[in-house]
């Protein structure tokens, strides 16, 4: 049952990744561009009601549809990991016009060479692994 | 009926989005894409390599899910849900666009000149390709987030980690479009 809410959840997130074009490269280069409001309207309306439902939640305490508490994990403070590892996605981001959730949206949407993306994204995951301790966080 | 054929417009996009982060809050997870990546390293065994993907991936199961019906998303959405899938961007961009080599601008999806079958013989461009991927997966993990884990979960969690990784993807999306894309295309 929870299986098949979190595959109904994703298929809205699909759908809603290549309907809102979030999932066109375009629609990002244009963002970096700052030609078009559209991605700042997606991000910046799904921030706005998100800021006002995470302090309601907090506020009055309310629970999940299974009446467990709503945890928060706040991030370890830092700044190199955010900035470097930021710099480092924004830059992949913008060529490859794709962050980790479209990727997959793409797949289904018939865009083969969007697997070189995936595996490449995969291997990138890894190095970052292997070198985890080398890094300043 | 018009919204599900036509492209979605910002203000229907982003409260379906705060909506997905809803419900997933209200099934006691947290929104964050790129975790994902990890989870498939371990999966392959990367574990053997290194303790970062030493962890019970069964615990990420649910997230696998998730990516799995984003990728069914995409097929429902872009087969019975699109009539004309072409991306109408700013005509500025699409002219600025077309000088740097990429006809396609405003004609598709997604540019042909990256992601048509043909680039599989193209060897630039397979490289733009694993490239892109590999910053993306790397940067994501050292940051400890995507878009959706930090720009959309953390910043609505008023989170300060979030905002520093958000602005860093910008640094890094300016860099390579005005500076890095100049010499590459």
């Amino acid at each position: 049952m929870r299986t098949l809410i979190y595959l109904a959840i994703g298929i809205l997130f699909g759908i809603t990744m290549f309907k809102s074009e979030a999932a066109s490269w375009f629609r990002i280069y244009e963002m970096f561009k700052f030609e078009s409001f559209h991605m700042y309207g997606i991000i910046g309306s799904a921030l706005v009601i998100g800021i006002v439902m995470v302090q309601l939640i907090k506020r009055f305490d309310i629970k999940s549809f299974y009446g467990e508490k709503i945890v928060f994990n706040p991030k370890n403070k830092s700044f190199s990991r955010y900035m470097y590892g930021g710099i480092i996605f924004g830059l992949g981001w913008a060529l490859a016009g794709a962050c980790p959730g479209p990727m997959f949206t793409l797949v289904g949407a018939g865009y083969l060479p969007i697997l070189v993306v995936i595996v490449f994204a995969i291997l990138g995951t890894f190095l970052y692994g292997l070198l985890k301790d080398k890094l300043p966080h | 009926m018009d919204l599900l054929f036509t492209p979605w417009p910002w203000y229907v996009g982003g409260p379906v989005i705060a909506l997905i982060m809803f419900l997933l809050l209200m099934v006691g997870k947290n929104f964050g894409m790129s975790s994902n990546l990890r989870t498939l390293c371990t999966i392959c065994g990367a574990g053997n390599k290194a303790d970062f993907f030493k962890f019970d991936w069964r615990s990420q199961r649910w997230n696998l899910v998730v990516v799995t019906g984003a990728i069914i998303g995409g097929f429902l959405a872009s087969q019975f849900l699109s009539l004309d899938i072409s991306v109408n961007i700013n005509p500025e961009t699409v002219k600025d666009l077309n000088s740097l080599g990429f006809e396609s601008a405003g004609k598709a999806y997604l540019p042909t000149e990256l992601f048509d079958n043909s680039v599989f013989t193209d060897m630039k461009n397979l490289v733009v390709l694993a490239i892109g991927g590999l910053l993306v997966g790397f940067g994501a993990r050292y940051a400890g987030g995507c878009t959706s884990g930090h720009a959309i979960s953390g910043l609505s969690d008023l989170q300060v980690p979030s905002l520093i990784a958000v602005i860093g993807f910008f640094i890094g999306g300016l860099v390579m479009i005005y500076l890095v894309f100049p010499l590459i295309f």
